[in-house]
């Protein structure tokens, strides 16, 4: 893991973070379907909620989610191997590569 | 269905053990993509266009656009991070101390109510990205439309007597700023911003704690927000908590990577202890125009008395003239400007058309500025979708 393991204060932001912004209308956002679906709704939704990947849809393309993945990564600290990663931008250039 | 608590822990679980995340069917109900101009509403505020749910992302509707002063619940919301706590006034403190403060201060909300003297300011308050969504080529970011901005009345302290108070060291350079709001993540940048010490010590800066009138709906800022007038609203750091007088430029995320565009591709006051050969931060409000009685597509009676109505702004120098062609951009004529509200504010703009032809009627509209700039008719890209203030036009239908 990139940043080695979760401590317990990450663990305790989440809790809180999910206390206060409990809204169970962004579970609304339904992703489509495809391999590493569920990993990535699950790794994206730590920070932000899913409509995020639609609504960049169509400006995405697979080098444009590579990048994104990247910043998400380096920048924000987002806990990914590099193997998830990989999956991650699978899907998204499979399903979510709407940039024309 | 799972709430977001037990999605997050979820998601905290299978980060921990490596594995898939259990998000299944239960837990992402079945519900339409997101997408297109749906309407969400935040606590406290009516439906707005949300761009994104968290964090909350909402741009203010046309129609909301149209009052002289943005109404507070509609006016438009912006984080970059989602744990965004609820202040108790009574407990919240604002520090003010950094390298560059002699003598470092706390501020409880009354003290800064009652010991300085309070200033009323109105202003554009505009997201840096405002029409992102409508760059060509389109680039990637929140794809805000014409509503990631308003105008407000502004209450509140200017920021230099706060500093005076604290005691600005001569070789003070830049001023930070920042905000109860919060990462999920600890690895995640929080958002501080820091301003040149020239301008935190303009006397138009303010510790805003009203908002017409009223306290700081929640959403924007409660219960003091900086008020940078004639910058982008990245400036104006919500939920303020600490102020940082530095004597070395401030080096975080925000400043260093986020919020730039070419040094000398626009106008625009020049930041330049952050600035590099190849990027700069983002400053001024550039001289923009707004259409609000009209949208393209919309019909109008051959021969009624139509009037053209929106607004005009730019980055605090004032707006001179709002000018209409309706002849594909080849003249221009004057449109009347309306009260004055102040240089930082927008100031509105009407103009009778002429419908006594039938069909299509482009009706195109441009403000120049008292500094001497108006607005483009070519877009200067750069890859953030900043600062797009190019002509607009709508065209009716005249029949």
């Amino acid at each position: 893991m990139r940043r080695g393991l979760a401590s317990l204060a990450v663990l305790a932001a989440l809790a809180a973070a999910g206390w206060a912004l409990a809204s169970a209308d962004e579970e609304s956002v339904q992703l489509r379907d495809g391999s590493a679906r569920d990993l990535t709704a699950g790794r994206c939704a730590i920070c932000h909620s899913l409509d995020y990947i639609p609504n960049n849809a169509p400006v995405m393309d697979r080098a444009g989610w590579q990048k994104s993945i990247q910043k998400m990564r380096d920048r924000f600290g987002a806990p990914l191997t590099d193997q998830e990663a990989q999956q991650i931008l699978d899907y998204l250039a499979g399903s979510y590569a709407g940039k024309s | 269905m799972a709430s977001r608590r037990e999605l997050l822990l979820a998601a905290a679980g299978g980060w921990l053990l490596g594995g898939a995340v259990p998000i299944g069917a239960g837990a992402l109900a079945a519900a339409a993509e997101a997408g297109g101009d749906a309407l969400g509403t935040l606590p406290g505020k009516k439906p707005l266009i949300r761009r994104s749910w968290r964090p909350p992302n909402y741009e203010t509707p046309l129609a909301d656009l149209v009052p002289a002063f943005t109404p507070n619940d509609a006016f438009f919301v912006r984080y970059h991070l989602a744990v965004i706590p609820q202040i108790d006034v009574d407990t919240w403190r604002l520090k003010v101390g950094g390298s560059g403060a002699q003598r470092p201060l706390v501020l409880t909300l009354r003290d800064l109510k009652h010991d300085y003297q309070r200033v009323t300011l109105a202003a554009v308050n505009q997201c840096s990205g405002n029409r992102r969504g409508l760059f060509t080529p389109r680039v990637p970011g929140v794809q805000w439309r014409n509503g990631a901005m308003g105008n407000a009345e502004w209450r509140g302290v200017r920021l230099r007597d706060v500093l005076d108070r604290a005691g600005v060291a001569p070789d003070a350079v830049e001023v930070v700023f920042n905000g109860a709001d919060a990462p999920v993540l600890p690895a995640t940048p929080d958002f501080l911003k820091s301003i040149p010490i020239e301008r935190a010590r303009d006397e138009n800066t303010l510790i805003a704690f009203e908002m017409n009138g009223h306290s700081l709906p929640h959403w924007n800022g409660a219960p003091a927000r900086l008020v940078v007038p004639g910058w982008t609203g990245t400036y104006w750091v919500k939920h303020l908590t600490e102020i940082r007088v530095e004597t070395a430029p401030f080096d975080g995320f925000w400043m260093k990577s986020a919020y730039r565009i070419p040094t000398g591709a626009f106008p625009g006051m020049r930041f330049k202890t952050q600035e590099t050969p190849e990027t700069t931060p983002i400053t001024d409000i550039l001289v923009n125009s707004l259409i609000t009685s009209h949208v393209s597509g919309a019909r109008v009676k051959r021969g009624a008395h139509v009037e053209l109505a929106g607004k005009a702004w730019d980055g605090g120098a004032g707006i001179t003239a709002v000018e209409i062609s309706t002849d594909g951009r080849q003249s221009w004529q004057p449109a009347m400007l309306g009260r004055d509200l102040g240089r930082f504010a927008w100031r509105e703009f009407r103009y009778r058309l002429d419908t006594s032809i039938p069909g299509a009627l482009e009706v195109a509209v441009r403000a120049r500025s008292r500094d001497g700039t108006t607005q483009p008719e070519k877009l200067t890209f750069n890859p953030s979708g900043y600062h797009d203030n190019i002509v607009q036009a709508v065209t009716l239908e005249v029949g």
